[in-house]
């Protein structure tokens, strides 16, 4: 693997490979001592055009738990600011021996451009790029899935059957899109739940099925609801009509909460609205997952990070075979 | 390209009952041990010593994986390599008498390989290394306690280890 730029494109090989190496990085973070001398002397960049702590924070703590030199470049207070060009930053990188770019963009297609455009010779990976994909997040929900269905047994298992429901801001969530690529290529089946104001206009062509309800969603018995935060930030145009609307049709509340079926588990990919898509029950019940996932976040960076650094450099890809594959 | 079998079956039973015999000897006893498999094929070596061990013993010892692809000095020479699981016995390897158990010692970096992630586990009170094939060419100051076979080779020579329990049978082979 060269880069990650998203598991629309990820082969379903390379998504358990992922998967499966996060299992050995997890039983390494269960260790008195918790580094691993595997990147010693590779430089990682993290470059966040976006604000970020929590992704951010993952990905150093995966790349010291490896022991590769971490740089965090932040876009705010940067020469960034001061009107340098994603090319100018890039080959400042480069110049700099960066071994790997870790890079949140607010524009869809950045880490591509990034990976594609013979700039740099480091491995991309994207961390989220626009209304894109995140397909880190996508790999860490997984593989929490994953570990709750078949414990210490996950290795080498996919998701085959598996119910998930993702509920929420569909339209504006990179995090939902990676979702339904990376389950979808587990043999999970992938339901949305939202308003119809944030469905995107063309799902076509999406392996999924729309619901507007989230009572019918959960009386169809899902294995996993993953809850999506509302993006206050992205609410000008009034997709609801209030938020106390919103929460009492889409959010789970405790009620919701005591509908599921035994056995299944509640995701949220952070930082949670308390009180607006999920209530503070589903936050806190033996069902929910948040925890869990963020200490998955770290053992899933560490394997991408692996994966991109440890063995021998892959001759750089041209733009044409990038596409192809 | 021209291979040998340098070990059948039953040489590879008699070299595991002898080695078995020495680490109980050597140790006094079973107390203490912990067997520790470097993946692939010392893992079920590791299991066979440790079932032979139980049965002359009396007593079962505990047996592990230890996988050392982490802590390799050449992971930026070859593609990317897949770790395998490392499985530490409950009892952890802290005080114990740690028998690492590999199929090939050759240039001995595996070993110390292992030797790095030992201490980020624990601190066994002793380590040891018991090996089915020695080849030579040793490029570390790293030697094995228990043997199975000294197996003179050509530096371009491949020793080949089937097992059983991943090749559907025993044997050693040296193609040169």
């Amino acid at each position: 693997m060269r880069h990650l730029l998203d598991t629309r494109t990820l082969s379903r090989a390379d998504a358990m490979r992922i998967l499966d190496v996060a299992e050995d990085m997890a039983d390494t973070q269960r260790r008195e001592v918790k580094k691993l001398p595997t990147l010693r002397g590779k430089t990682v960049v993290n470059l966040f055009f976006e604000d970020s702590t929590r992704t951010r924070i993952s990905f150093e703590a995966a790349a010291k738990r490896l022991s590769a030199d971490v740089i965090n470049f932040a876009a705010k207070g940067s020469s960034v600011s001061k009107g340098e060009s994603l090319q100018d930053t890039a080959q400042t990188l480069q110049a700099m021996g960066a071994d790997a770019v870790v890079i949140r963009h607010g524009a869809s297609g950045a880490p591509r451009t990034l990976a594609t455009s013979g700039w740099i010779t480091a491995g991309v990976v994207n961390a989220g790029d626009g209304t894109h994909e995140h397909p880190t997040q996508a790999l860490l929900d997984a593989f929490t899935m994953r570990k709750r269905l078949y414990g210490d047994d996950s290795r080498g298992r996919d998701l085959d059957g598996f119910r998930v429901a993702i509920v929420g801001d569909i339209l504006h969530s990179r995090v939902a899109r990676s979702n339904v690529w990376l389950l979808h290529t587990l043999g999970a089946d992938v339901t949305l739940v939202a308003p119809p104001t944030l469905i995107p206009q063309d799902v076509s062509g999406w392996p999924v099925t729309i619901r507007y309800d989230l009572d019918e969603a959960i009386a169809a018995e899902p294995d996993a609801l993953m809850m999506l935060r509302i993006q206050l930030e992205r609410m000008n145009a009034a997709y609801f009509p209030t938020e106390r609307e919103y929460s009492r049709r889409w959010g789970l509340d405790p009620a919701r909460l005591a509908a599921l079926p035994d056995g299944s588990i509640v995701l949220h990919p952070g930082p949670m609205n308390r009180g607006l898509e999920i209530s503070a029950d589903a936050a806190d019940s033996p069902r929910s997952t948040v925890l869990e996932q963020v200490t998955n976040g770290v053992s899933v960076r560490m394997a991408t990070l692996y994966l991109l650094l440890a063995g021998e450099r892959e001759p750089q890809q041209t733009t044409a075979t990038e596409e192809a594959r | 390209m021209s291979a040998r079998t340098v070990l059948h079956e039953a040489d590879i039973a008699r070299a595991l009952t002898r080695i078995s015999h020495e680490i109980l000897e050597s140790n006094r006893g079973p107390d203490d041990l912990v067997l520790l498999g470097i993946p692939t094929r010392g893992v079920p070596l590791a299991q066979r010593i440790g079932a032979l061990i139980a049965q002359f013993a009396g007593t079962t010892v505990p047996v592990g994986a230890l996988d050392v692809t982490m802590y390799r000095d050449d992971l930026h020479r070859n593609p990317t390599r897949t770790p395998h699981p490392t499985e530490i016995p409950a009892g952890g390897i802290d005080g114990k008498v740690v028998v690492l158990v590999d199929d090939v010692l050759f240039s001995g970096r595996s070993i110390r390989a292992a030797l790095d992630a030992l201490q980020d586990i624990g601190r066994p009170a002793a380590v040891r290394l018991a090996t089915l094939v020695d080849r030579g060419h040793r490029e570390l100051p790293i030697r094995p306690d228990f043997v199975g076979k000294n197996l003179p080779s050509a530096r371009d020579e491949r020793v080949n280890v089937r097992l059983a329990e991943i090749d559907d049978l025993d044997e050693v082979t040296i193609e040169s």
